[in-house]
């Protein structure tokens, strides 16, 4: 198989020390990458020298500043279509595009995260190591999903004695490390550093998880599930990479993708065999398809967004999201395209098997998080339903959805954050009935949202859901499109089980209330449900902005 | 001696990982397993290297390195966590998240 090697590495081992040339890197298109990477390495810097007091304000200030500076590099880039670095990184107008959503919904998340006032020193803990002292950490599994949904019911007031709380800071430096490994996951040219980037938005992602203040066992148990499991797709991934350089020599996208289509390239070595082709891809696509969080590879995701600290599901929900299918399309639409008849009746199969996953799972849950995490499991299928018809209106309606999804569950992950009891948040589905009894605004504001998960007219849901649809209509995917509609239709029940609880359920001594949030809190809430509105109302121009976006440079 | 057979070698090390993560109770041996596959394409890499004649699968193989490293940093300190409030590092006990 292997004979004719030998000129090759001749060549290689008699190249000349020296001849190396360090590439040129555009820091103008990299700016918002490096921004927000800078601001993370600041964060370390005030973390280690500025006074406790002051820290928590100073990190606040510097992520909302890096991301709102970070976002007008992306604008000022605007038409920029370009790779440099080698050709390791792309910057093109949909790597922007995703770029814009990233930031715009990462800072809603740091909003978020930055919340103070429903739980004294906010919602992640400073020592996450140790055992939970606030409450009784023996749910041990005991009562169930039951139990754990609103474990330690009765131990939470023992931390309110005292006066001054201490507050995790480092989970500021840490979302904006996974933010610029996001946004530079979606404009990654070349496999290894897609890879690089994985990391780097995952390593973060995993520590978050567990840092929750209450319900630690959870969080913590969380953390090691994400890990465990996102290590061992992350393998998968780069055995992917390894056997597609074996087969291209490269594993820059144009370069597999030149491969594809006219054979390897003689100066690079490499093997044109079907066989490294298909395995490669198929580990590769494994290993992306897992950060989406599509089915078979979706397990990690219910067990993780309700273990997770509250801002830090909806960062992973709305970011990660956006992230992972930025990666899937570039590598779908850059590097596979022609190689399509042999991926696409994959790729369909695993969208049905997505969107009836979660939809049916959706029905059966308790709990207000893991609901949300099978919506979201749904709702990857919708996303992949537009990527695979590699279509421009598939693209476009790709990026519109992820925008219009990460604004709601966003905005629903907030509301989620209010509903709390003596234990913290109350989770557990039973515990909102009667809700808009004693709270009319927020029962309105979480029904608006259920109802644009449900995808009703005037919501972003449905013209989100519209344009997928139409894209895989026009495709000809009719199968897509039919099983899609009917897991809509599924998923509606869930969504409208909990609003009739909120409204037509008398409320139970033990209901949870809500509570007042603060200003942050309140905006991303407040922004999450305009941005909905408005998307489902006058979706004009970011579909446009999204259609005319729509392009990779090759 | 061809190099075919250092690509099978990296193949059974990879799949012995992956069992390994399956089958494995304690998460310090998953964990392990999981690096066994790192260096299992890391293999690869470098022999797809040496058959194809040029370097980036050799420059490839140091970044998984330090990645791999990197993640032995994370994934101990969440064991680390795990174990301090369980005093357990089994993968089996983590069992409260479910349905």
């Amino acid at each position: 198989m292997i004979e004719s090697l030998g000129a090759h590495v001749a060549a290689l081992y008699s190249a000349k020390p020296g001849s190396v040339h360090a590439p040129s890197i555009d820091y103008a298109a990299l700016s918002p990458i490096l921004i927000v990477l800078g601001a993370a390495c600041l964060g370390i810097v005030v973390e280690a020298f500025s006074p406790r007091r002051a820290r928590r304000a100073i990190q606040f200030v510097l992520a909302v500043a890096a991301l709102l500076t970070a976002g007008a590099a992306v604008v000022w880039q605007a038409g920029a279509n370009l790779t440099t670095a080698s050709g390791a990184v792309a910057i093109d107008s949909a790597g922007l595009f995703f770029q814009g959503s990233i930031i715009v919904l990462g800072l809603l998340a740091v909003l978020l995260i930055a919340e103070q006032k429903l739980e004294r020193g906010g919602a992640f803990a400073v020592q996450p190591a140790g055992p939970d002292r606030s409450v009784s950490s023996g749910t041990g599994g005991v009562g169930g999903t039951q139990g754990a949904g609103v474990a330690g019911g009765a131990g939470g007031m023992a931390s309110s004695e005292s006066v001054r709380v201490p507050t995790n800071t480092e989970v500021f430096p840490l979302t904006m490390f996974a933010l610029a490994g996001m946004l530079l996951f979606v404009t990654a040219n070349d496999l290894l550093v897609m890879f690089v980037a994985l990391e780097v938005l995952s390593l973060p992602l995993y520590l978050l998880c567990g840092l929750a203040r209450r319900r630690r066992l959870l969080s913590q148990e969380a953390a090691m599930k994400y890990f465990l499991l996102g290590a061992f797709a992350s393998a998968f991934f780069l055995y992917g990479v390894a056997l597609l350089y074996g087969y291209a020599g490269t594993v820059s996208l144009g370069g597999i993708a030149g491969a594809i289509a006219h054979g390897p390239s003689p100066t690079l070595g490499g093997h044109a065999s079907q066989t490294l082709l298909l395995l490669g891809l198929s580990l590769l696509i494994v290993g992306l398809l897992f950060k989406a969080g599509a089915a078979p590879f979706h397990s990690w995701t219910p067990d993780v967004y309700q273990g997770a600290p509250t801002p830090i599901t909806a960062l992973m929900a709305a970011c990660t999201k956006v992230a992972a299918f930025g990666a899937i399309a570039r590598v779908l639409y850059i590097c596979f395209d022609k190689a399509a008849q042999d991926w696409r009746p994959i790729l369909i199969t695993v969208a049905i098997v997505t969107m009836v996953t979660g939809a049916v799972l959706a029905i059966t849950q308790t709990d207000i998080k893991r609901l949300l995490a099978y919506s979201s499991i749904a709702n990857a299928g919708f996303i992949l339903t537009g990527t695979v018809t590699l279509s421009a209106a598939g693209l476009s309606a790709t990026m519109f959805y992820l925008v219009a999804y990460g604004f709601m569950t966003l905005g629903a992950l907030g509301v989620v954050m209010t509903v709390r009891d003596a234990g913290g948040e109350a989770n557990h589905i039973s515990r909102w009935a009667g809700l808009a009894r004693r709270s009319p605004a927020v029962a309105g504001v979480m029904t608006f949202f259920l109802l644009a998960f449900a995808g009703i007219p005037l919501t972003s849901g449905f013209t989100s859901k519209f344009a997928v649809f139409s894209a895989a209509f026009g495709a000809g995917r009719l199968e897509l499109v039919i099983v899609g509609v009917i897991a809509s239709m599924v998923l509606v029940f869930p969504y409208l089980r909990l609003v009739v609880l909120m409204y037509a359920a008398e409320p139970a001594a033990d209901s949870a209330t809500v509570q007042l949030p603060g200003g942050p809190t309140r905006l991303a809430i407040a922004v999450g449900a305009l941005a909905t509105l408005a998307l489902g109302v006058a979706p004009g121009p970011l579909l446009q902005l999204a259609s005319n976006a729509a392009h990779f440079v090759a | 001696m061809s190099p075919t057979y250092y690509l099978i070698l990296a193949a059974a090390l990879f799949t012995i990982g992956a069992v390994g993560v399956l089958v494995r109770r304690n998460a310090i041996v998953v964990f392990m397993c999981v690096e066994l596959m790192l260096n299992a394409l890391n293999l690869t890499l470098v022999t797809f290297s040496r058959i194809n004649g040029t370097l980036d699968g050799q420059v490839m193989a140091f970044f998984v390195m330090v990645v791999a490293a990197a993640e032995v940093v994370i994934g101990l300190a969440i064991i680390m966590a795990i174990f301090r409030s369980r005093s357990s590092t089994s993968v089996d006990d983590a069992n409260i998240l479910k349905y």
